[in-house]
């Protein structure tokens, strides 16, 4: 049965839905914004009969996901910006042996080492793969404590359902506010389906081998085939996506995650005055619900995106809207969080046209 | 005429090992290596509970010369990847088999700490003082003089640093209870190395902590010598950077001659 | 007078490096002149010894040190 109501802070609510979730081991390294996530579970992991390790690097970190991932179990690690560029390798390798795991980004700012502040400039390396190869990476964008909670268990299903590495894209504020959450119960990680091609020592079978080298002719090409199939079957079941919108909507604002929370708010500001503006939230962005949106802005005049960076998700939302509306783009970057009254400003000036506020995004 | 005798097959094909030919150079000492492996754990019936990781080099496709449960890893990453097997598996033999480049150039922070935690990891440390897989270059065990695709003229200190004693830095951290360097160039050698091996399983079965077998491995192909030279210059030469012996032991063992 | 000992080289398996000859006490193992499908000129157990030699004492050193584990030792019962 669901826990009872909890204020919780968001790195420890993504703890507490992973322990809840069947998983029992986490490896990460400290970095900050996410600190929380690993202090919690050093405490936590113990309580449950778990394991949890300081791994001496996100690289190290990684790469004990992916030999607990081989072994069977439900395993998770954690990191933000510059520390899941570390990831990146072992990523690709996850893809390429299908090997299921979930991996938390609590995103801040960067190029390199940046600042701690909460951003948003990671959606390029989330979902153009962020390693080398052809692979996509189902990524998750919650957009607050409770859906950092619900969608962690998702991140693990998914993993599981696909045997694939699965990212939940957080960010610093998110992974340091407090809000009410609610968890679903305890998942029996002893009831969860037995997997056929795991290793634990060859007794009784054939021995397995896992690996992502494959050199003989035509191997790489029809395992590539094999991946895109997958990744096929993720995009046509598992997009998810919300909209908070009228018929008399004139315009659409899209953002995900703490940036559509703003818009949320701004939105809201702007319901006095003659703007009809609805929202577009997308919650996969990788696979992105590009068709949904597509047709939501067929009958719209506008889409005005809005990102915490300068620009990344833009570029999925011209690849759905096409020419179909006009797109208009507002983000800062570097950490720096607009306001409410800032993103109503932007809206306002995409509806006047002026390209006061954000700019036009001519396709 | 010489009367009938029947005779008995003393030394064979250990079930441990695919029975399919590898891929190794004439003279290799990763072929040996693998058979002492498959062998070790044959007499000690570990095969059917052992996991292991292969590094990325001359090995790489290790899993398909040994009939055990294994898994790739990324470049010196295996004893992070053995180290999330074995906490998940902490009742089956987890094994790691890696190269000079593997193990202390790229993977050298994985090890040092692997080692510092106690994993309950055995790992064969494949010392053949040259990257061989990729044609030839300095590896940071290649001795000074000795040369290399990436050491024209003969590894110098001060342009290319010294060669490196894994072992021996292990050897300092508590988690760290067994440690000795075998060579694979001469009979004796390579019975020692077998014992090594089969000391190292059993640190892990009696949960003592993180062991580690080196053994120093012709090269021929790159070290550009016949298999012969190869062994002589690893007996002569080689030694005098890595002497043999037990570096570590903090077992408990006795002595079983 | 019956051999103490015998082996059986897998010629196909064999890389020539030819160890097996640098180690045997009685110079047992020659090598071939036709080379196997790698083309390697495989090392060859001497079947026939002449007088005055020792044969084959299953010391099973050549086995010890192939690399492609080619050779089995026998030994007499």
């Amino acid at each position: 049965m669901p826990s009872e109501k909890m204020l919780m802070n968001g790195s420890h609510v993504v703890g507490e839905a992973a322990v809840r979730a069947g998983c029992r081991y986490y490896f990460g390294y400290p970095i900050t914004p996410q600190n929380e996530l690993p202090e919690y579970l050093s405490a936590r992991m113990p309580e449950v009969g778990g394991t949890f390790i300081q791994g001496e690097s996100e690289i190290a970190s990684i790469n004990m996901v992916i030999g607990a991932s081989v072994a069977g179990a439900r395993v998770m690690t954690s990191s933000s910006s510059p520390g899941v560029s570390l990831k990146q390798e072992g990523i690709s390798y996850m893809a390429g042996m299908e090997l299921p795991g979930v991996i938390i980004n609590m995103m801040r700012g960067g190029p390199g080492l940046g600042n701690i502040a909460p951003s948003a400039a990671d959606y390029f390396q989330a979902t153009r793969g962020g390693a080398h190869g052809d692979y996509r990476t189902p990524v998750l964008a919650p957009a607050g404590c409770q859906e950092l909670a619900d969608l962690t268990s998702v991140a693990f299903e998914l993993a599981d359902k696909y045997r694939t590495p699965v990212m939940l894209l957080g960010d610093g504020l998110m992974g340091q506010v407090m809000e009410p959450v609610v968890f679903p119960d305890f998942i029996d990680v002893e009831a969860l389906p037995k997997k056929d091609w795991i290793l634990e020592g060859c007794k009784g079978r054939e021995p397995r081998a896992l690996f992502s080298m494959l050199l003989q002719d035509g191997a790489l090409y029809k395992h590539n085939l094999e991946l895109q199939e997958k990744f096929d079957r993720i995009t046509a079941n598992e997009i998810r996506w919300e909209t908070k919108t009228q018929d008399s909507d004139d315009m659409i604002i899209v953002a995900y995650g703490t940036a559509a929370r703003i818009a949320e708010s701004a939105i809201e500001e702007l319901k006095d005055e003659n703007l009809h503006v609805g929202l577009f939230r997308p919650i996969t962005l990788w696979p992105y619900p590009m068709a949904a949106l597509r047709e939501l802005a067929a009958r719209v005049s506008k889409v005005a995106v809005f990102e915490l960076c300068l620009g990344q998700m833009v570029e999925d939302v011209i690849l759905s809207v096409g020419d179909r509306a006009e797109i208009h783009f507002y983000g800062l970057p570097g950490g720096k969080i607009p306001t409410p009254t800032d993103v109503a400003d932007f809206i306002r000036s995409a509806s006047r046209g002026d390209g006061k506020i954000g700019r036009r995004i001519e396709v | 005429m010489s009367a009938e005798v029947a005779y008995k097959k003393i030394f064979g094909y250990p079930k441990s090992l695919k029975d399919v030919p590898t891929h190794y150079c004439p003279g290799c000492g990763h072929s040996i290596a693998h058979r002492l492996v498959a062998e070790a754990l044959d007499e000690m019936n570990l095969r059917e509970m052992t996991i292991g990781v292969p590094p990325v080099g001359c090995a790489v496709m290790a899993y398909n010369y040994f009939n055990f449960d294994m898994v790739e890893a990324p470049h010196g990453r295996a004893l992070a990847v053995a180290t999330g097997i074995k906490r998940v598996h902490p009742g089956k033999l987890v094994l790691t088999y890696q190269g000079d480049g593997d193990l202390a150039a790229i993977g050298t922070a994985e090890t040092i700490h692997a080692g510092n935690r106690g994993e309950r990891i055995s790992t064969i440390f494949i010392n053949n003082a040259i990257y061989g897989m990729t044609g030839g270059q300095m590896a940071p065990t290649t001795v000074l003089g000795q040369n290399a695709t990436t050491t024209p003229g003969g590894r110098d200190k001060r342009r290319h640093g010294n060669p490196i004693d894994i072992s021996r830095m292990l050897a300092v951290s508590d988690g760290v209870v067994y440690v000795e360097r075998c060579a694979l160039t001469s009979i004796k050698q390579i019975q020692k190395a077998k014992k090594a091996i089969k000391k190292s399983f059993q640190v892990q079965l009696d949960d003592l902590g993180y062991s580690l077998v080196e053994l120093l491995s012709p090269c021929p192909t790159n070290w550009k010598m016949s298999p012969k030279e190869a062994w002589k210059w690893v007996n002569e030469a080689m030694v005098k950077t890595y002497p043999l012996g037990v570096i570590k032991d903090t077992t408990g063992y006795e002595d079983k001659k | 007078m019956a051999k103490k000992g015998k082996i059986t080289i897998n010629r196909e398996r064999c890389k020539g490096c030819y160890l097996c000859i640098e180690v045997c006490p009685n110079g047992m193992i020659e090598t071939e002149e036709t080379p196997n499908k790698k083309g390697y000129l495989p090392a060859r157990f001497r079947e026939n010894i002449a007088d005055g030699e020792k044969g084959c004492i299953a010391c099973a050193q050549c086995a010890m040190v192939c690399p492609e584990v080619a050779i089995e030792v026998y030994r007499a019962k």
